[in-house]
């Protein structure tokens, strides 16, 4: 009786070891959570005529959708290269991990980055941001002119940024290739604003005039959603 | 006999003859947008003739006109020994230079289906192909998938001949082939930018890659080819 005991307990006992997914698992990597699409905080057509609604809606549903389906299946296969030990695919899956899931976080900041005009889209930021962006660009028209610059310079897909460096204290204007999000140019950068340059965010409406889309983009930008971010980064470097 | 083909620059100066013209006495030749052979609507319905019209008019002339600039530009850098503006400027040569010389190619390697667009190569292409690539239903499946796989705008789907043996690969941006290796030569290339498809097929590139086939001038790419290997 007490061995029957005793091997029901060691096979509970081993059964606990193992994950959901029957492998011999740190149960931390095991409940890695997936990404999901955001819902947009807005209506498709709610940015036009600034951005079309054909535009938010392929972007959105197909776009960014695509982006976080293939991370959660790059995710998957990284936790098994992990639990295999096979170090070769783990280093491969890097790419793909870096593509799609900054592919997911790009947009994701992007969708916070716009807002429609009867929303507050296109009102210029309120103070620190303000006060900031006129002690580094000399007023809200000539950060804009920069960030338009960049973002009609960058060659192939990208985005251009604006952030916060809070490192030395001060905003960064930055452009990223294909979907590198910001802190892939310097770890302590916090994006404030981006907006996607990719031939995808605009085409449908603009074909190949981009530059008349950075143009018309900034009617529709979240300067309250900038602010905030920058606010709460302002105080914790105070505070540190 | 020669074994590696330093063909690239051949296949440049082919491009010269055509597109170029002397500015100044110091003999900097600039470009010119060359003609489409065939209309704009000709390859459809694989390629709409919205997206040819496009494509060739404001993307391919906006290169070849940047392009002139940076190197009327290059040629006042070298003139003034001013090294540090001649070392910046050539990201805009290269990606410029580069949209001017891979479009170029990428005219030539489409044809109306009328005038054999999409007719299999024969001879010794179509030869190296097979053996290569067990057949050409397995390099188009291989280049196709490599094409939708480039992450942003790649370009440059090669088949190329380097030590006499063909290869696919795929270049970013609009890097040219030859900087993948100074000996390989373009014989197909596709342009997977997304203003090379997104009006007709939206995000959906793996159907634009399915259709493009169908519009792809063999014929053109076994001239290099026999070209290449004399």
């Amino acid at each position: 009786m007490t061995t029957v005991v005793f091997i029901i307990l060691l096979a509970i006992f081993a059964t606990s070891l193992y994950g959901a997914g029957g492998t011999t698992m740190d149960p931390c990597l095991e409940s890695m959570k997936t990404a999901s699409l955001p819902d947009l905080p807005y209506a498709y057509d709610a940015l036009e005529p600034a951005i079309s609604e054909e535009i938010m809606r392929l972007h959105h549903q197909k776009h960014h959708q695509t982006y976080v389906t293939q991370y959660n299946k790059a995710l998957n296969s990284l936790r098994s290269a992990m639990a295999d030990g096979d170090h070769s695919s783990v280093v491969k899956l890097q790419s793909l991990i870096k593509f799609n899931g900054g592919g997911h976080v790009n947009h994701a900041i992007f969708w916070k980055n716009l807002a429609p005009v009867h929303e507050g889209g296109g009102k210029p930021p309120h103070d620190p941001l303000s006060s900031a962006i006129d002690a580094h660009f000399g007023s809200l028209e000539g950060l804009i002119q920069k960030m338009n610059a960049e973002g009609t310079a960058v060659q192939g897909s990208g985005w251009v940024w604006l952030g916060l460096d809070r490192e030395l204290k001060r905003l960064v204007v930055e452009t990223t290739a294909n979907q590198d999000p910001l802190v892939t140019k310097g770890t302590h950068f916090v994006p404030l604003i981006g907006i996607d340059v990719w031939e995808h965010a605009y085409y449908p409406q603009y074909k190949n005039a981009r530059a008349e889309y950075l143009k018309n983009i900034w009617s529709v930008i979240n300067w309250k959603y900038a602010a905030d971010v920058f606010e709460k980064h302002s105080r914790d470097l105070d505070t540190n | 006999m020669a074994i590696r083909c330093v063909a690239s620059r051949k296949t440049l100066a082919g491009l010269k003859e055509t597109s170029s013209r002397l500015l100044g006495f110091r003999g900097i030749q600039t470009f010119t947008l060359p003609d489409l052979p065939y209309d704009y609507g000709a390859l459809e319905p694989a390629i709409s003739g919205e997206i040819m019209q496009i494509h060739h008019q404001k993307h391919h002339q906006t290169y070849v006109t940047n392009y002139n600039n940076a190197l009327e530009q290059l040629d006042q850098a070298v003139n003034k020994g001013d090294a540090s503006a001649v070392v910046k400027l050539q990201s805009a040569i290269k990606f410029n230079g580069g949209g001017h010389v891979n479009h170029s190619i990428f005219w030539k390697n489409l044809a109306p289906v009328k005038e054999g667009g999409g007719e299999p190569p024969k001879g010794s292409l179509g030869s190296a192909i097979d053996t290569h690539f067990g057949s050409l239903e397995g390099l188009v499946k291989k280049m196709s998938a490599e094409g939708a796989a480039v992450q942003g705008s790649g370009w440059w789907l090669g088949l190329d001949k380097e030590l006499k043996k063909l290869v696919v690969d795929t270049t970013a941006n609009q890097d040219p082939l030859v900087t993948k290796g100074g000996s390989l030569v373009p014989l197909v290339g596709i342009d997977v930018w997304e203003h090379a498809y997104y009006l007709q097929y939206k995000n959906v590139r793996p159907e634009y890659l399915k259709n493009v086939w169908k519009v792809i001038n063999w014929k053109y790419a076994s001239e290099i080819y026999e070209k290449e290997c004399n």
